[in-house]
């Protein structure tokens, strides 16, 4: 069974059709990247599995069950998502501690104190960070953050958008050990929307190129290797890319 | 070279806290001449804030003193503010980060430019339009004219920082402060926006300050980098010389970066503790 199955999907942001005719699988277990530009319609294809984007045709099942266009209570137990900026994703007003316990609450589950402790050591915040405000948070801390609310409710899988674009990249270094420790952990599946191809490298197994709302190229991470890309398109990308690694 | 652009001696930035006044900028000295100088750091290093002070846009209560701040000879500090506004953006600008909170969202691109160059020249309304036109085509976009009726949420990022940058240089500065001028950008169009600063500043011979956590990214485009941390700067080298950088901060910041050819399972984080300082 598959994590994440995604047939013929088509995604329209009202008359605009801005993805078309995705189709791939992930497997379970596995960690897969969705690389090209922005505009090529990579977030909105996690958007669309998320039920942010809830314009779309096709069909979208995750770990077997599909999902519908309405939002779906037990959907957010098993796939969650993380934001690109923790800047905006965090509620300003509310606690570390209320921003975690929240999804328990909703879902009706017990035992909150101790979740939201164990959740915040397992994203390597202290618990001092418990009662704070996100203003009094780094960026790095933030996305922790970020990341423990998604872990909250024990999902299976993690659609994760550009998780450290918005981060220092010694900052990026330590949420990319955190998120590949934690998916081996927890035995994540991670579908990863990245416009950086190095990060790939080291997060992912496969990936799937897109542009202009299609995709033109699934190739397994090996292939930054070698730049064994069959489509010019992800040979531009790769050539685009390739000048800002450093080796 | 003789005289250099700018001269900077012991700045120090400072902020009131409620355990008293912290020092972000801690004691920074250097020339600048008509070259490139990448500032290179994390978050909270004080490198923007060197750029800011620079043009004194530090705001109160933070507060700058600095033994020596002068600009093609004149003392900065002791300007009035009017002359100041004059000193920015006619001969001092600074690109800021993200087109998308820099631009004025309900005037046209254009006007913006026009309104960049009025602030500093007189010149007639067909004088201004040519110059606009002339300058959007300078950033490299297609169809000036169209594009200079448009307003900034109808045109994408990578040609909102080129407006951007249309703006800063139209009225012709000698020297230019870039913070960040592509971290919001794609990578494929990063590059493009950094080829394009590139050219300008040597075309007019200006003086670059590129300020930016990413290393590998500032020693394609400068000649000479600092980097800093914690308000001060750690090393200073020319930028052929990174790779041989010899202080452990530069080095956590080298290894850090994930690699095309990636093969390590875990990424080497900064241990602080490292070095003096924080």
């Amino acid at each position: 069974m598959s994590a994440i199955s995604l047939q013929d999907l088509d995604i329209s942001y009202g008359t605009a059709k801005v993805v078309e005719g995705v189709s791939f699988d992930v497997a379970e277990g596995e960690s897969f990247a969705l690389v090209g530009e922005s505009g090529s319609g990579k977030s909105t294809v996690l958007k669309a599995i998320a039920g942010l984007a809830p314009d779309w045709t096709g069909g979208i099942s995750v770990l077997g069950q599909p999902r519908g266009h309405r939002p779906d209570r037990g959907f957010a137990r098993r796939c969650q998502m993380v934001f690109q900026d923790p800047y905006g994703s965090l509620h300003p007003r509310k606690t570390v501690d209320t921003v975690l316990s929240e999804p328990l609450q909703v879902h009706g589950l017990g035992n909150r104190d101790a979740r939201v402790e164990e959740m915040l050591g397992a994203v390597g915040l202290d618990r001092r960070f418990r009662f704070r405000y996100p203003h009094q948070l780094s960026g790095g801390q933030r996305q922790r953050v970020a990341i423990a609310r998604a872990l909250m409710l024990e999902p299976k899988v993690m659609l994760l958008d550009e998780p450290t674009s918005a981060l220092d990249v010694s900052v990026q270094a330590e949420i990319l050990n955190l998120l590949k420790r934690l998916r081996a952990e927890q035995g994540l599946t991670y579908l990863m929307v990245t416009h950086n191809l190095p990060v790939v490298g080291f997060m992912c197994d496969r990936m799937a190129v897109m542009n202009r709302g299609r995709v033109v190229e699934i190739a397994p991470a090996a292939a930054l290797h070698d730049g064994s890309f069959s489509d010019p398109y992800s040979r531009a990308l790769y050539a685009a890319s390739g000048g800002t690694a450093h080796d | 070279m003789s005289a250099p652009l700018l001269s900077v001696e012991d700045l120090r930035v400072s902020f009131p806290t409620p355990t008293g006044r912290v020092e972000v900028v801690k004691g920074l000295s250097f020339d600048l001449g008509r070259e490139r100088l990448g500032i290179v750091g994390e978050s909270g290093s004080g490198k923007s804030m060197t750029g800011r002070a620079i043009l004194r846009l530090v705001r109160a209560p933070g507060r700058v003193a600095a033994k020596r701040m002068e600009f093609e000879g004149t003392e900065i500090q002791s300007l009035p503010e009017r002359r100041m506004r004059d000193l920015r953006g006619a001969r001092i600008s600074m690109i800021m980060q993200d087109p998308k909170f820099s631009l004025n969202p309900v005037m046209t691109v254009g006007r913006q430019i026009a309104e960049a160059l009025q602030a500093h020249e007189r010149l007639g309304r067909r004088a201004t339009r040519e110059r606009v036109l002339e300058m959007l085509e300078a950033v490299r976009i297609n169809d000036p004219e169209r594009v200079a009726s448009m307003y900034p949420h109808e045109i994408s990022g990578g040609m909102g920082q080129r407006v951007m940058i249309a703006m800063m240089l139209i009225p012709r500065p000698s020297l230019l402060i870039a913070d960040e001028p592509t971290s919001a950008l794609d990578v494929s169009v990063q590059a493009q926006v950094l080829d394009l600063i590139d050219e300008l500043v040597r075309d007019h011979g200006m003086g670059l300050i590129l300020i930016s956590h990413d290393l590998n990214l500032v020693s394609r485009y400068c000649d000479r980098i600092m980097v800093m941390n914690a308000g001060r700067v750690v090393e200073s080298c020319a930028a052929s010389e990174l790779h041989r950088a010899q202080h452990p901060y530069t080095q956590g910041l080298l290894a850090a970066v994930p690699r095309m050819h990636e093969t390590r399972p875990t990424l080497p984080v900064l241990d602080r503790s490292q070095w003096s300082g924080t």
